[in-house]
This record gives C-alpha cells, sequence and structure tokens, in this order.
C-alpha cells in the first residue's frame, strides 16, 4: 500500500519536473530562436563569473530571479483576492493536465509493472478538456480583477477566444477518439505501436492528418499564442489581461502560457505521433525487418528510450510553436472567431462525419 | 465503502441550500446559481442510486439533466441579459410590474 | 470511497454550496459554485461514475459557471450590500429548508437499504454509457440534441439588441 502511493507520487513529481523542464527549455529557446529569426544574438549578457552559457545563464537564472524580486503591485480598487487567485487558477490546470499524459509503456521493477502514466483514467481525453476549461477562469479573473479596462478587454477576448476553440480541439478529438476506440491515452500509444506493411508506424498522423493540422491550429488558439495572441497583444493593449501584474504573478502567468506550450505539444506528440513509441522497438530490444536486435538490461534501457523519445518529440513541437510565433503576424480579433467558428468548426464535423464513415466501411485500426 | 444514505443526506442538504438560497436571495443571477445547485444535488442522487441498483440507468439521466441545464443557462442567461437592457436591474423586487 | 474522505468532501462542499447562497459579490459566488461542482465530482468518482465526472468538469465548471461569469462580467454586477432579507425572514426560510432537508434524511436514513452490490469492470465507462445511450435512451438522446439547438438558436436571438 505504501509503496504504491510512494510510486503514484514519483510518476507524478516526475511529471511535474518534466513539464518544467521542458518549458524552461521552451522559454530559452524563444529567446535564442527569436534571435535567430531577426538575425540577432538574443540575451547574452548575465553571466556568473564570466560564464554567460549562451543565454542560458540570462534566460534561466537572471529572468526568474528578476521576476521574483520584483515588487508585487496590486492596483487601487482591485479586487485582492481575485488579483491574488487568478495566476494560481492559470497554471494549476495546465500542470494538471499532463496527469493522464503517457511517457512511457511499462516499467517492471522489483516484480511490479508501472505504467508509465501518472493517472490511468479510462476518461483521459475528457480530463485533458476539462482541465483546458479551467484555464478559461485564470484568463477571466485576471481581466475582472484588475480594476483596468484594457485588462477587461483582453480578459474578456481572451476567455472567449479559449472556450471558442475548445470546442474545435474537442472535435478533432473526436475524431482520434473514433480511431481508436478509447478515451484513455495511454491505450491509444499503444495501438500506435505496430508497423503498417511492416515497416511504417501506425502512428496517428497517417489516421487523421485532418485532425492533426485541427487540434495543432486550436491547440495553438487555446494557448493564446501568435497567431493567436490578441488577448494579450504587446503593441495593442498593453499585455492585454496581465497588464496589471508583477513580480512572482507575471512569472506565473508567463508560465501558464509556457506550460500551455509544452501540453499542447506533449498532445499532439501522444495523439499523432506515436508518443513515446520508438518504430521497431519492442519490449526486448529493436525486431528490424524479422532481426532482433537485443538490449542488454531491456527493463530499464527500453523505458528509458521511450521516455526520451516522448521528451525529443515534445521539445520539437515546442519549438515548432516557437518558431511559428516568430514567424507570422497576428490574426485580428473578428477573423479569430470568424476561423474558430466558422471555419474550425464545420471542418472539424466533416472530419468526424468522415472519419465515422471510413470506420464504419474498413473497421477500426489495430 | 460508504452507505448510500449517507449520499441522499448529503444531496438532501445541498438541496435544501438551493431551496434557501432561490427565496433568500433577490439577485436573479445567485438565484440562479442556487437552482443550478439543486440540480446538482439531484445529480447526486441519482449517480448514488444508480450505484446501488448496480446498473448505470442513474447516470444516463445525469447526462440528460447536464444538457438540460445548459441549455437551460444558456437561454435564461440572455433573457437576463434582455432584462438588464430593458429595466438597468437585475433585482428581482423590481421587476414587478406584471404583479397584480 | 471510505468514510473519512466522505466526511471532509462533504464538509466542504456544504461550506462551499452555503458560500454560494451568502456571498454578496456575485462573482465570488460564481467560484464557490466551481468549487462545489468540482467537490460533487469528486463524489462521482467514489460512487465509481467516472464519465459523469469527467462530464461534470468539462460540462458544469467549465462552460456553464464561465458563462455565469461572463454575464455577471459583461453586465457589471456590483456587490449586494444587502444580500439577504431580515434576520426573520432567514431564520424562517431556513428553517423550512432544513425541515425538508431532515424530512428526506430521515427517509433516507429509515430505508433499510441493502449494501453497495459490487458491480463490474467497466462500471460507468464510456462504452457503457455509450451502450444504454443509444440502445435505450435514443429517443431522448434525440430529443435533448434538438433541444440543444433550440437552446442555441433561443439564446442568440435573445442576446441580439434589437430582435
Amino acid at each position: 500500500m505504501g509503496i504504491d502511493v510512494a510510486i503514484a507520487c514519483g510518476k507524478a513529481v516526475f511529471m511535474i519536473l518534466l513539464v518544467l523542464q521542458v518549458m524552461a527549455l521552451g522559454v530559452f529557446f524563444e529567446r535564442k530562436v527569436s534571435a535567430v529569426i531577426q538575425d540577432r544574438i538574443g540575451a547574452n549578457r548575465a553571466s556568473i563569473f564570466g560564464f554567460a552559457g549562451l543565454g542560458l545563464i540570462n534566460t534561466l537564472v537572471a529572468d526568474p530571479v528578476k521576476f521574483l524580486l520584483k515588487e508585487d503591485v496590486t492596483p487601487a480598487g482591485a479586487d485582492r483576492f481575485l488579483h491574488f487567485l487568478a495566476p494560481v487558477i492559470a497554471v494549476v490546470p495546465a500542470v494538471a493536465a499532463f496527469a493522464v499524459i503517457p511517457f512511457g509503456d511499462v516499467l517492471e521493477a522489483g516484480g511490479r509493472t508501472i505504467t508509465l502514466q501518472a493517472a490511468q483514467l479510462n476518461v483521459g481525453v475528457l480530463y485533458v478538456l476539462a482541465m483546458a476549461s479551467f484555464g478559461v477562469y485564470g484568463v477571466v479573473l485576471a481581466g475582472w480583477a484588475s480594476n483596468n479596462r484594457w485588462s477587461l478587454l483582453g480578459g474578456i477576448r481572451g476567455s472567449a477566444q479559449m472556450i471558442s476553440y475548445e470546442i474545435a480541439m474537442g472535435l478533432a478529438l473526436i475524431g482520434v477518439v473514433l480511431t481508436y476506440g478509447t478515451l484513455d491515452l495511454q491505450s491509444m500509444v499503444r495501438q500506435q505501436g505496430h508497423l503498417l506493411w511492416g515497416w511504417l508506424p501506425a502512428w496517428g498522423i497517417l489516421y487523421q492528418p485532418f485532425a492533426f493540422v485541427l487540434f495543432l491550429v486550436a491547440g495553438v488558439a487555446e494557448s493564446k499564442r501568435i497567431p493567436f495572441d490578441l488577448p494579450e497583444s504587446e503593441s495593442e493593449l498593453v499585455s492585454g489581461y496581465f497588464t496589471e501584474y508583477s513580480g512572482a504573478k507575471h512569472l506565473m502567468f508567463m508560465m501558464a502560457d509556457f506550460v500551455e506550450v509544452v501540453l499542447v505539444a506533449a498532445l499532439i506528440t501522444t495523439f499523432f505521433f506515436g508518443g513515446w513509441q520508438i518504430p521497431f522497438l519492442e519490449a526486448d530490444g529493436f525486431h528490424v525487418f524479422g532481426r532482433v536486435f537485443a538490449l542488454p538490461a531491456a527493463w530499464i534501457v527500453v523505458p528509458l528510450l521511450q521516455v526520451t523519445s516522448f521528451l525529443v518529440k515534445c521539445v520539437f513541437f515546442t519549438f515548432f510553436q516557437i518558431v511559428v510565433r516568430w514567424t507570422l503576424p497576428r490574426f485580428r480579433y473578428d477573423q479569430l472567431m470568424k476561423l474558430g467558428w466558422q471555419g474550425l468548426l464545420p471542418l472539424g464535423l466533416v472530419n468526424v462525419m468522415a472519419t465515422a464513415g471510413i470506420i464504419l466501411a474498413w473497421g477500426t485500426t489495430a | 465503502m460508504v452507505p448510500i444514505s449517507w449520499y441522499l443526506v448529503l444531496s438532501a442538504v445541498l438541496f435544501a441550500i438551493g431551496v434557501a438560497g432561490v427565496l433568500l436571495r433577490r439577485n436573479l443571477i445567485v438565484m440562479f446559481m442556487a437552482i443550478e445547485l439543486m440540480l446538482n444535488a439531484v445529480n447526486l442522487s441519482f449517480v448514488a442510486f444508480a450505484r446501488q441498483l448496480g446498473n448505470e440507468d442513474g447516470q444516463v439521466i445525469v447526462f440528460f439533466v447536464m444538457a438540460v441545464a445548459a441549455a437551460e443557462a444558456g437561454v435564461g442567461l440572455a433573457i437576463f441579459i434582455q432584462l438588464f437592457r430593458a429595466r438597468e436591474t437585475l433585482n428581482a423586487d423590481e421587476v414587478t410590474t406584471l404583479r397584480w | 470511497m471510505n468514510a473519512l474522505v466522505f466526511l471532509v468532501l462533504a464538509a466542504l462542499t456544504i461550506a462551499a454550496a452555503v458560500a454560494v447562497v451568502t456571498n454578496r459579490n456575485p462573482v465570488y459566488s460564481a467560484l464557490a459554485l466551481v468549487s462545489t461542482l468540482a467537490l460533487m465530482s469528486c463524489f462521482f468518482v467514489g460512487l465509481e461514475a467516472y464519465l459523469v465526472w469527467a462530464l461534470q468538469l468539462v460540462v458544469y465548471a467549465g462552460a456553464i459557471v464561465v458563462l455565469f461569469l461572463f454575464v455577471i462580467m459583461l453586465l457589471n454586477v456590483q456587490r449586494d450590500e444587502r444580500a439577504l432579507p431580515g434576520p426573520g425572514t432567514v431564520v424562517a426560510v431556513a428553517g423550512g429548508a432544513g425541515l425538508l432537508a431532515l424530512g428526506v434524511a430521515l427517509a433516507a436514513i429509515r430505508t433499510p437499504f441493502a449494501g453497495m452490490p459490487a458491480v463490474g469492470e467497466g462500471y460507468g465507462s464510456p462504452e457503457h454509457l455509450a451502450h444504454r445511450l443509444f440502445t435505450d435512451y435514443l429517443v431522448p438522446f434525440e430529443i435533448t440534441s434538438l433541444l440543444l439547438l433550440v437552446a442555441i438558436v433561443g439564446a442568440v436571438v435573445l442576446g441580439k439588441r434589437r430582435i
């Protein structure tokens, strides 16, 4: 009993640390990749004893310390409790959504089979959507509690955008759920393990390419990244809904932003790119066209390889979202809403119906 | 395992709180929230009985209750917006023109 | 769900429900409502109703109360300085509601319920519920979808400035 609790805590802690590390990497990429795209060097001045580490010290040490030491200002006339609560409500659901994301197959140690997923829910997809819905409260409360009309505008815009694109996300996911016949993410990833025609890994993107595009667009819109960042548009609304936040609370909003980027990346990896699957890797080694390359200590090496593959794919999609951010201009708000309701929603419905028709005609996968 | 009567007692208490809220508060939106509380208390009863009987009929009913509550919330809040535009108030005591 | 967890959650739920009803600021009432709904979803987990748990969080806590918050902010509903009527009315209504609760509670306690039966592996799972929805409850399902369509159209029309 105690061991089970310890294992569950261990998985949860591992997942939280994973999220925070990839998020930190994302912040660093943001500074440096944006610099490379804009043909400059980026932040590299802060250094410890002359060691500036390519700007790592600046982004990952100096910036957080600066934010934490800044004065925490609550504007006059603002609702203090809600002002304090909003960043918390913004961050916690984004991190909590990682509980159902699988980062490996099974770890067989000490006679126990430990599934490498923090919470094995049979309604995993709905849990992720629920956590996305909870994120709306952080935005709307931040806008309301700041006693500032630009914040309120940013907050209302942001929450309207988030709830609109939640629908598009849900519809894209219904196509995926239909394909795999389950709402459990670990089961979906396991079903992506077999090889089509002996050599092509049966990843979700081959079965649901359209849903991939819809989900990518909806996910980027949900996390209010450019090209959908009108709620926090730096050139129009000062900082939108987190104008009145300074210091640690501002850091928490930025953290929430990047954690959502990593969340969208992790979800895309899980649904469409095989999650932790490495092609040709089975539980005891590589099976390539009939020849088996057994791995030593496979019980620990194979899960490590799977976790690494998950991390690599996650980091790749985080990088992709950051590149998109620094490449595209932002949508106007009416264009944004029109895309969500008159573009992605009907396309999502068409995708669901087409998937359902194909499944009726040819049977499900796996 | 908690016996079902505990769930039913909790459901009754929450329902009573909702009833008190609808009767005591005069702000229309808070009254509406108290109605949602009553609906939730009933949902809890349904799910508890579904578990007691070992089948999922109660859960299916809860599914429908949620759908109806969502529809009702949407239309009700739209009515409140129109009311506010017409009367500038959301106080139940100030929209009594149709009373005798 | 064991007794201690139930009692703690029940106490928190009742406290949150009372906060919904008695708070002067409607935004705080809405937040208390979210807390109540999230706490009630814990009871659904205890009753092994997993799909209903997820739906409660997605639909109720994640959409309906957001709608409430939007309307509160759109209409800029202010703090009620006189939220509750005079103490006499409050005691009378609370007493009446209390009697109602007491009656139902006594009926629930006095009824000789058997213990809860063991249920199979997939109880409360989406597959089982979907099976029931699309076989026994198909007509209500279709009518509900029609109802939601009517509600959407109605809400859009009612929200217009000039109908």
